[in-house]
């Protein structure tokens, strides 16, 4: 494998030659949305002048050639998680769209009153909010896994929290808000232990490591494309096909069928039974481009980059005196979420911004975590593999001018 | 393109390390909680109307700079004003901080004009009129506003937002 060469894998991201406020754009809002490359801005091209017809339809030359080219890319993010067929791949709009894909086609069907889901502290309100809205329907439990001062979760305290009611755990793999990273595998074998599945919310996992669904031993991981270098309004829900077969489909209509009568309509196969309507075709061809371009550079060397410029900012931001890291995790991704005394998360977005460096300020839709940690917000730093030491320089100094300013 | 280093001049930065009227009032007839749910800051203006007259004003609360300054500001400005001026000035400074007020007409913005900025500034438009939609909540009794609420007495639309 060649050595890891940032500057040539930043000339692939046209839009970070950027100047904001006539400084060199700094993007370091990788959680929120990655950027996305050249091949597969140019993939996108192709599709749309050469490629573009409605799929699974007409027998002429450009819907085969779009529906060939939309399975291709399911090939392809089969193969970015290791799962074991294509047909467990099913194309979402997005991680949010997979989980709730999950709590009306698993959960509204096998999940009743007086059952207990298990959820974390850490989870995005988007791994909250669905399973509230089945809990309310069916009568159903939420438990939650505590968390420690580093924002690990309590994996004892979630061992204690299965009983004979419980039916579902839902846990992310990688928080948004502090980049703890959990240990998933084992919280799934656990769970299995006692007959129970799991859906992974992979968004801040997929785009940063290797995932293997089959070796994670996971009933259901759900991610978006545009965190992953894809375009918006794509993501993709992986579940097991002996689980996907028994569950219900969330939308009704086109495509998921195999017959229609008004007395009875006969649910198509597996992916296609949860893929009603016209998907978004170029961008989930986009998503495949995005997943070999990816893979081309290696997740592994991804992964080791990205620690290297963790391990730096930590180092840097903990020599600051005012700056506190919140998320201390032995294992995390790199998000650096943190609060400067004195200075609001949202002063502290708009003044690194007039420095060119883009943050993310807020709850980051991790209320419950915020609570836990008794701040409102905090100003979250999220690095991608084309992310380089010095903009990690910028940062700090972006901080230390809005030190002086609110001094 | 706006200097968004206008926005933190030293008179904010001062109001926000400073606030004037910061704090509760044991006795008052008006009051209001603010929040915006965006950042989650929220802010509560208490006040004791005399007739007519504001005669004593306060306000408490987590919020960011621009929030904090807007509110001490705010307080200041109104203190022993008339309810009526009060509502005028609320008018007056949502309509600046959405860029629609006109500074060279005539107007009662006076130093307040420090926020002209803010308007530019899509996001943080909510952060300085949360103090004004508050107060207007407060002088109506309307226990609680947001910036997110549609059904807000004096909702305006934000920016892009």
């Amino acid at each position: 494998m060649e050595p890891f060469d940032v500057e040539r894998i930043r000339a692939d991201f046209p839009i970070l030659r950027l100047k904001v406020w006539g400084k060199p754009l700094v993007y370091l809002d990788n959680a929120a949305s990655s950027q996305m490359p050249q091949p597969v801005i140019d993939r996108l091209a192709r599709y749309q002048t050469t490629q573009h017809a409605n799929i699974n339809r007409a027998v002429h030359y450009l819907s085969e050639t779009a529906t060939s080219e939309y399975e291709e890319a399911r090939r392809k993010l089969q193969r970015f998680i290791s799962a074991r067929e294509e047909r467990e791949v099913i194309f979402t709009s997005g991680t949010t769209d997979g989980i709730n894909l999950v709590m009306h086609g698993y959960g509204r069907k096998l999940i009743g009153a007086g059952d207990e889901i298990i959820l974390t502290t850490l989870e995005h309100h988007s791994n909250i909010v669905p399973w509230q809205m089945l809990a309310e329907e069916k009568g159903a439990k939420i438990r939650v896994v505590p968390i420690n001062d580093a924002g690990e979760l309590l994996i004892g305290e979630y061992e204690k929290l299965f009983n004979e009611r419980t039916k579902f755990v839902g846990v992310m793999h990688v928080s948004n808000a502090l980049g703890t990273i959990n240990p998933v595998k084992h919280m799934i074998a656990f769970a299995h232990a006692h007959g129970v599945p799991v859906l992974v919310d992979g968004a801040q996992a997929a785009p940063h490591m290797m995932i293997d669904v089959q070796d994670l031993d996971c009933d259901f991981y759900a991610f978006s494309g545009h965190k992953l270098c894809g375009p918006t309004g794509i993501g993709i829900l992986y579940g097991k096909a002996a689980l996907l077969e028994t569950m219900q489909p969330f939308k009704g209509g086109g495509d998921m069928i195999l017959s229609v009568t008004f007395e009875k309509t006969t649910y198509n196969t597996i992916p296609h039974k949860f893929e009603a309507g016209t998907p978004p075709i170029a961008a989930a061809i986009g998503l495949g481009a995005a997943v070999d371009y990816l893979s081309a550079i290696g997740m592994d060397a991804i992964a080791a980059h990205e620690l290297d410029l963790l391990n730096y900012a930590t180092e840097q931001v903990n020599r600051m005196p005012g700056v506190r890291i919140i998320g201390t995790a032995g294992n995390k991704a790199a998000v650096l979420s943190f609060t400067v005394d004195g200075v609001h998360p949202h002063d502290v977005g708009t003044l690194l911004n007039q420095e060119g460096v883009a943050v993310r300020t807020g709850h980051h839709c991790a209320q419950p975590v915020m609570q836990r940690f008794r701040v409102p917000a905090t100003s979250r730093a999220s690095f991608a593999f084309y992310n380089t030491l010095a903009e990690v320089d910028a940062l700090i100094a972006g901080i230390r001018t809005m030190q002086k300013v609110f001094a | 393109m706006v200097d968004y280093k206008a926005l933190y001049q030293e008179v904010i930065l001062d109001h926000n390390k400073k606030p004037r009227n910061y704090g509760t009032l044991a006795h008052a007839s008006h009051h209001a909680v603010g929040h915006n749910p965006l950042c989650g800051d929220h802010i509560s203006v208490a006040l004791n109307l005399d007739g007519e007259c504001i005669d004593c004003i306060a306000f408490q609360g987590e919020s960011c700079a621009i929030c904090k300054a807007s509110a001490s500001m705010m307080t200041a400005t109104i203190k022993g004003k008339s309810r009526a001026d009060a509502e005028i000035l609320i008018q007056e400074f949502l309509a600046m901080a959405t860029g629609k007020l006109d500074l060279d007409s005539p107007n009662h913005i006076g130093r307040l004009a420090v926020f002209a900025g803010v308007c530019d500034l899509p996001t943080r438009v909510k952060c300085a009129i949360l103090p004004w939609h508050t107060l207007h909540a407060a002088f109506n009794s309307v226990a609680s506003t947001s910036t997110e609420a549609e059904d807000d007495p004096i909702y305006t639309p934000i920016g892009n937002a």
